[in-house]
């Protein structure tokens, strides 16, 4: 314990500052575009994709058919991606009904701008963009037109320093049944600055690499490995009231579960 | 290695990305004598193994259906 507690200040020095000034993610309707000036240019990108032959993602050739005018490519499209997209909207904006709006709206956004999309980036990761951006036009809309950012709510500390040290039961999940599972890690995410949630969320539960979390949420690469440390952090320390090595019994009588 | 330089490296190690042989060894050595990194090593491991085993905003598949049809019949609309 004292060995961990000691460091507090230079973990949290190495985590940089808590609010880099650079990434705020402002609400342009979603219409902002990552700079791509890295990449090679479309042609050159589709030459080399057509030589890279099988070790082309299948979506790109979902793609170039959905521009073609082939709507059923677009339908496979959606069915693959259609639930992530709802989950990623549901953390956001932590609403079903707007959820369900942004999982429309980003797929028909994405739809109309097909043309702009271009192959060297990763349809998902534009996608979700598109999403992360419809979401907090939802939100802005709740809080009548006021600015909503990513970067939100980020000036705590808590959780940057483990505290609860006590291990966890074995398989500490099967002292739930689903819906008590459910509740607990709901509530608990839901805790979590939006900054945080989002960035768990896409990185470690829907399958996105640190760079594409980076890019789809218009932040830094440093930000986003700032706000994964914190993210799983806190949710490991706030997940051990419920997943400590003790018995359900003791659980119960102490009042954890509601 | 301290508990402080262990902490900095915990996503690391969560993502297997330490490649450097002899970080790989300081990490092990500090593990092997310090049992609360190793909980919180693990414990972090099994946070994020909870969350992406058990989606919590799951759509009921007819809402899902529905939220489906209405975005392919928006599409077509365009289309036209
Ligand atoms: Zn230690």
């Amino acid at each position: 314990m004292r060995g961990i507690t000691a460091g507090t200040g230079r973990l949290l020095r190495s985590l940089g500052p808590l609010r880099p000034p650079s990434v705020t993610l402002m609400l342009t309707g979603g219409d902002q575009k990552p700079t791509r000036d890295h990449f090679p240019h479309p042609t050159a990108m589709s030459t080399i994709q057509s030589i890279a032959g099988e070790n082309e993602h299948p979506d790109v050739a979902l793609v170039e058919r959905a521009r073609a005018g082939d709507v059923s490519a677009y339908d496979t499209l959606v069915r693959k991606y259609e639930r992530q997209i709802f989950r990623i909207a549901q953390h956001i904006t932590q609403n079903r009904e707007d959820a369900e709006d942004v999982m429309q709206d980003a797929f028909l956004k994405a739809y109309e701008k097909l043309d702009q999309f271009q192959g060297n980036a990763k349809f998902y990761t534009w996608l979700v963009r598109i999403a992360v951006n419809e979401s907090l036009m939802r939100l802005r809309k709740r809080r009548s037109g006021k600015m909503v950012s990513i970067d939100e709510d980020l000036e705590t500390e808590e959780g940057t320093v483990p505290r609860d040290l006590a291990d966890w039961a074995p398989d500490p999940e099967q002292n739930y049944s689903t819906a008590e599972l459910g509740d607990i890690l709901r509530r608990t995410i839901q805790g979590l600055p939006r900054g945080f949630r989002v960035v768990f969320a896409l990185r470690d539960v829907e399958g996105l690499s640190t760079e594409e979390t980076a890019e789809a949420l218009g932040l830094s690469v440093p930000a986003v490995k700032s706000r994964l440390l914190r993210a799983r952090l806190q949710l490991r320390e706030r997940l051990s009231r419920y997943f400590h090595r003790r018995t359900r019994a003791a659980q119960r009588k102490s009042g954890v579960e509601t | 290695m301290t508990c402080t330089e262990f902490l900095a490296m915990l996503d690391d190690m969560i993502d297997d990305s330490i490649v450097a042989a002899e970080t790989r060894a300081e990490v092990e050595q500090h593990l092997r004598k310090c049992g609360h990194c190793e909980v919180v090593l693990n414990t972090t491991r099994k946070t994020i193994e909870i969350y992406r085993s058990h989606h919590i905003y799951e759509l009921p598949y007819e809402a899902n259906e529905r939220l489906h049809e209405a975005i392919m019949a928006r599409c077509k609309a365009k289309r036209c």
